[in-house]
C-alpha cells in the first residue's frame, strides 16, 4: 500500500484549478492557428485572432481565459493500492477548489438552485472517481462554463433511429445552440450506456486532445461526417457566419440496453480547459 | 463588413439609427453591467413603481459577471454572458430608455420587436475573449447590489471596447445574414 496524504491532494487540486483556467492547451491553440489560416469569413478570422491574443494574455498574466471559470469537474483515477491518509479524498478535492478559486482570483459561480445564493467558494466540485490498478492517483480537472453547458442535451433515441438518427440529432443540436455556446466549439458525444452514463462519456470524449483521430474507424468516420455537416451550416465562429463552427467532434460509445439508444451531446466552448496530474 | 464606427455613450436615437447589423464598433464612455440576478431586481423595482439605481436613458448594459481582479488591475477577465437569459427583462428596460445591450447569442423575437419599437441595438462581444476584453475597461465602480458579488451592477468606463452590431433597429440580424452567406446546404 502506498500512502498519499490529503494535503498533497489539496495542493495539487488547487494548482490544477488555476492552471486549467490560465493556460489553454496546445491542442486548442493549434486549432485556433489553423482556424485563422483556413476560415473564409473575415469576421471569423477576427474571432480566431482575438482568441489567440486572449489566450496569450491569460497565460502571461496568470488570469483566467474566460470570466466563467466554470463548475469544478474532476475525473479521478484511484489506484487500488493507494491508501489515502489524514482525511477523505472528496474533502481534499473540495478544499483544493476552495483554495484555488480564492487564491487564483477565479470566479465563484456555484449557487443554490432555488434561492440562487452563491456558495461563495465554488464548491461543491463534481467528482467522478474510478478505481484502477496500481498505486498512483491521477486527477484531471475539467472546469466547465455555464453558457455552453446550457446548450448541451441528453436524449433517449429509439434503437430504430440508428446512426443516421444520432447524426441528425447532434447536427440539429449545434444549429439550435447557434451563437450561444461561444463557437468555435468542440462537441462531445456519448452514445449508449444508460441515462446517466451517456453524458458522462460525452464529457470524457472532450478530454481527448483536439486534432486527434478516434481510434475506432467507424466512430472516426461518423465524427468527420457530423463535423462537415455542422460546419456547412455556415454559422461560423461566434455565429458571425463562416466555415468553422466546430473545431472537432469527439465520440465515445458504450453498450446499451436492447430497448434503448441513449445519446448525450456536450457542447464545449473554445475555452476547453483541462489539466491533469499524477501523484 | 464596413469601417469601424466609434460610439460614445450615452447614445442618441440618431446614433442608434445609423448602426447596421455587421458593423464593427468601438464603444467609449460609460457602460453598466448587469446579468441574471441584477436584472430581476431592476424589473422588480419597475414593477413596484420605484426608480432604477442609475439613469438608464441612452445607456448600454453589458451582460457580464467579471472574475475577481488581481491586485493592481481594475477588473478581472470580463467577457459577455449568454443574452437570452435576459430576454424576459430587456423590453422593460428599453421602455425606460435603454439604447444598447452587449452580450452573446441570439435574442427572442419579442426582444427584437422591442428593439425596433424603442430604438435599441444589440451588440455582441467575443464570448470567451475575457482577458482581452478586460483591457478596454479602465475604471470600475460598483453602484448597486454589492451583495450579488460578480452579479452586482458595475459602472464601467471603457475605451475602444470592441463589439459588433448583431441586431439593428431596421430588423437586420447578423446571425441570420452571416449564416446564410456561408451556408453550404
Ligand atoms: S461558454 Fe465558455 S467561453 Fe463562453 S462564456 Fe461560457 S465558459 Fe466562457
Amino acid at each position: 500500500m502506498r500512502e498519499i496524504n490529503v494535503k498533497e491532494i489539496t495542493e495539487a487540486v488547487k494548482n490544477l484549478c488555476m492552471d486549467a483556467n490560465y493556460e489553454l492547451g496546445d491542442d486548442v491553440m493549434t486549432a485556433f492557428r489553423r482556424g485563422l489560416e483556413t476560415e473564409e469569413s473575415p469576421a471569423g478570422r477576427g474571432v480566431f485572432e482575438a482568441l489567440i491574443e486572449n489566450a496569450e494574455i491569460a497565460r502571461n498574466e496568470r488570469i483566467p481565459i474566460c470570466q466563467d471559470t466554470g463548475f469544478a469537474v474532476f475525473f479521478v483515477e484511484l489506484g487500488q493500492d493507494v491508501h489515502i491518509v489524514d482525511g477523505l479524498l472528496t474533502d481534499a478535492i473540495n478544499e483544493g477548489v476552495r483554495q484555488g478559486y480564492s487564491e487564483g482570483y477565479l470566479r465563484k459561480s456555484i449557487c443554490d438552485p432555488f434561492t440562487r445564493k452563491n456558495t461563495g467558494d465554488n464548491t461543491p466540485a463534481v467528482i467522478n472517481i474510478n478505481l484502477v490498478s496500481g498505486d498512483r492517483l491521477k486527477i484531471i480537472a475539467a472546469p466547465k462554463g455555464g453558457g455552453s453547458t446550457n446548450m448541451s442535451r441528453v436524449t433517449m433515441l429509439k434503437p430504430a433511429d440508428g446512426i443516421e438518427g444520432i447524426k441528425n440529432y447532434v447536427v440539429q443540436r449545434a444549429i439550435e445552440a447557434g451563437s450561444n455556446p461561444c463557437p468555435p466549439v468542440i462537441i462531445g458525444v456519448g452514445i449508449g450506456g444508460t441515462l446517466e452514463w451517456a453524458p458522462l462519456i460525452a464529457k470524457k470524449a472532450l478530454l481527448r486532445p483536439l486534432g486527434t483521430t478516434n481510434p475506432d474507424p467507424q466512430l472516426a468516420e461518423i465524427e468527420g461526417d457530423i463535423l462537415k455537416r455542422i460546419n456547412d451550416t455556415g454559422i461560423g465562429p461566434q455565429g458571425f457566419g463562416g466555415r468553422i463552427y466546430a473545431m472537432g467532434v469527439h465520440i465515445e460509445k458504450f453498450p446499451c440496453h436492447i430497448a434503448s439508444l441513449p445519446l448525450a451531446v456536450n457542447i464545449c466552448c473554445h475555452a476547453s480547459r483541462h489539466k491533469e496530474i499524477i501523484l | 463588413m464596413s469601417d469601424i464606427i466609434r460610439l460614445t455613450t450615452p447614445l442618441s436615437d440618431s446614433d442608434v439609427g445609423e448602426l447596421k447589423a455587421g458593423d464593427q464598433v468601438l464603444i467609449n464612455g460609460i457602460v453598466y453591467t448587469a446579468r441574471d440576478a441584477a436584472h430581476k431586481r431592476l424589473i422588480d423595482l419597475l414593477d413596484q413603481g420605484k426608480e432604477l439605481p442609475f439613469d438608464i436613458s441612452g445607456q448600454i448594459i453589458y451582460y457580464v459577471g467579471p472574475a475577481p481582479a488581481r491586485p493592481g488591475k481594475v477588473i478581472g477577465p470580463a467577457g459577455p454572458t449568454t443574452s437570452y437569459r435576459m430576454d424576459p427583462y430587456a423590453p422593460g428596460l428599453m421602455e425606460r430608455g435603454l439604447k444598447g445591450m452587449i452580450g452573446k447569442g441570439s435574442r427572442s423575437g419579442e426582444v427584437i420587436g422591442a428593439m425596433k419599437r424603442y430604438r435599441c441595438v444589440y451588440f455582441a462581444a467575443i464570448g470567451g475573449a475575457a482577458a482581452l476584453i478586460a483591457r478596454s475597461i479602465k475604471k470600475v465602480d460598483i453602484i448597486a447590489y454589492e451583495d450579488l458579488g460578480t452579479e452586482a451592477i458595475r459602472r464601467l468606463e471603457v475605451e475602444d471596447f470592441k463589439a459588433v452590431v448583431v441586431n439593428d433597429i431596421h430588423g437586420n440580424d447578423l446571425y441570420k445574414d452571416g449564416k446564410e452567406r456561408y451556408c453550404r446546404e
